[in-house]
């Protein structure tokens, strides 16, 4: 059994990793710049379709079509109601989703890992199929349930004999907001689910052997261990409610604006190309520095 | 088990059930509902009918199919290649080099799809690559997009690489091409083939930077779904998302059963 167990566990190996370390990276530096010669291929790519056509853009929005080099299409952009309209709807509607999502998935979560019932895998092997859907699928299907003459007003006009349904909330940020909660949810289960199986379940046991009552154990041994899901999962999440744009096209509505839109309005409708090259350098401006704080955050919080 | 109470145990699976079906549950549902109806004003779907998938199999929508499958398998494959290759490279660098390049490949996901079509779109309308008006503007963006997800999923999976087999690999003399080829991307090969699935998904739903620069003869399924349902054709517009679904998830279960393959190796 035991030299069975022996070239499974982490520490007779670790020792050789240390023994053959010095030797590898002597290998490694006399190579010099061998591994960085490797990782040009790739970044350079990267640069050509990526990088370059960043800097094009933020090269237009300081460029307006008269030539020369000036700052008014920023200042004319700032200055219009539409761009501060849609920069505040962005905000509280991604901010709103993902607080939304992340009491949703923790509380989904919680119930799948530890309160489990017949199908909770095939339950949260359904939530991965969900995630290779696309968002608009959503606003799709609410288009059908709360729409203007689908199923939920239906049922109210046939039970009541009114000729209107009380659901009118599709076009406005709220349907945005229950189609975003509604498809950002699984994002934020999966990291949590997967630390709930990292999770000893033995732990729970002792916890509840010494007294300790449900809300106890999820309080003081679950949530610490979901801290780090939690902070990386809201990070994604909050980051694509910020650039998420399927859905709020599908809604369709006239009163919802976020920032992605605009983007879209001003260039294909408007053709409005250093308008919607400033609104853009703004929406990425928001959206890597919010990633980039949480990511510097979720490393600090847990792994 | 956290809860030991009977009756709140059945408390609990309530709650999930009111939250989870509604939520989750339904909305796939009704879109496969409405996908064979005529007309919904009540409970259930009426006029049951299977013209809607008629119109959904042939010409602009079958089209639609063939572009979309064409964009998704071309951009993930692009994108498993560099993301892979990017991923590689980045183990064998130092720590400070290895921080800027894998954020460098995660920046795609921080930038909106949205600005990410419309960078694509203003770069290549110019003259040192035209490719505006060409099904090829669609792939790059796609591409461009999808990478982040693949590198991501890579770098992690080389991560958690047992370091051992290499270095056994290579104290027996093979040399790091054989490493690579034998040893690395075998034992990489799960994860290679999930990022390549989630690759396609992606691909597949794509719609944000799609809808800035898609070409007339370049339709993906996506933009056809909008365009049903923005002229109110939703059931017409749904027959169209339940093939886009039924077509992702048969590559997804196709690509899922080569890595249990792979893993009985």
């Amino acid at each position: 059994m035991t030299t069975d167990l022996t070239p499974r566990t982490a520490p007779t190996t670790t020792p050789d990793v240390h023994a053959a370390r010095p030797g590898a990276r002597r290998g490694r530096r006399l190579r010099g710049a061998a591994p960085l010669l490797w990782a040009a291929p790739p970044v350079a790519l990267l640069a050509v379709f990526f990088l370059y056509p960043l800097a094009l853009v933020v090269r237009q929005s300081v460029q307006p079509d008269t030539g020369g080099v000036s700052l008014k299409p920023y200042a004319d952009v700032f200055a219009s109601p539409a761009f501060r309209e849609a920069l505040w709807t962005t905000v509280w509607l991604a901010l709103a989703s993902t607080a939304g999502c992340l009491v949703l998935g923790f509380l989904l979560a919680l119930v799948i890992a530890f309160v489990p019932f017949p199908g909770a895998r095939a339950v949260a092997r359904f939530i991965d199929v969900f995630l290779s859907f696309p968002s608009f699928l959503i606003t799709l299907a609410l288009l059908f349930v709360y729409g203007r003459t689908g199923l939920a007003n239906g049922l109210w006009t046939g039970a009541t004999g009114a000729p209107d349904g009380p659901f009118a909330f599709l076009t406005t940020p709220w349907g945005v907001l229950l189609a975003e909660v509604t498809y950002f949810t699984p994002f934020v289960m999966r990291p949590l689910l997967a630390a709930f199986a990292q999770l000893d379940t033995a732990q729970l046991e002792a916890a509840g052997s010494l007294g300790a009552r449900a809300p106890r154990i999820v309080r003081q041994v679950i949530w610490p261990e979901a801290l780090p899901a939690l902070a990386a999962g809201g990070s994604l999440v909050l980051v694509l409610c910020l650039n998420e744009f399927g859905i709020v096209l599908f809604t369709g509505a006239k009163g919802v604006t976020t920032l992605p839109m605009l983007v879209y309005g001003k260039a294909i409708l408007e053709s409005d190309y250093p308008g919607a090259c400033v609104v853009a350098v703004v929406n990425v401006l928001i959206s890597v520095g919010l990633y980039g704080l949480y990511r510097v955050v979720s490393r600090r919080a847990g792994a | 088990m956290l809860v030991h109470s009977r009756g709140a145990r059945w408390a609990l699976w309530a709650i999930f059930l009111v939250l989870f079906v509604p939520l989750f549950a339904l909305p796939l549902l009704v879109v496969l509902g409405a996908s064979f109806a005529t007309h919904w004003s009540g409970v259930l779907p009426s006029g049951l009918t299977t013209g809607n998938y008629r119109a959904a199999t042939r010409g602009e929508a079958l089209q639609a199919l063939t572009t979309s499958l064409v964009t998704a398998l071309t951009a993930s494959l692009l994108a498993l290649t560099a993301g892979t290759w990017a991923a590689l490279a980045a183990a064998a660098l130092k720590k400070r080099h290895r921080r800027l390049l894998d954020a460098l490949f995660v920046l795609p996901v921080a930038v909106p799809s949205v600005v990410v079509g419309l960078s694509v779109l203003v770069a290549f309308s110019q003259p040192p690559l035209l490719l505006n008006g060409t099904g090829s503007i669609v792939i790059v963006a796609h591409t461009v997009l999808v990478t982040a997800f693949a590198h991501q999923s890579v770098s992690a999976a080389i991560v958690r690489l047992d370091p051992g087999y290499e270095q056994a690999a290579a104290s027996l003399g093979a040399r790091p091409a054989y490493v690579l080829w034998r040893v690395r991307l075998p034992l990489l090969l799960p994860s290679l083939t999930a990022a390549a699935g989630l690759c396609f998904a992606l691909s597949m739903g794509e719609l944000s930077a799609t809808m800035m620069l898609y070409p007339p003869d370049w339709t993906p399924l996506p933009v056809l779904i909008f365009a049903a349902t923005d002229r109110g054709a939703l059931f017409t517009g749904s027959a169209v998302a339940v093939v886009l679904m039924a077509a992702t998830l048969l590559v997804l279960l196709a690509v899922s059963r080569v890595r249990t393959r792979a893993s009985y190796r």
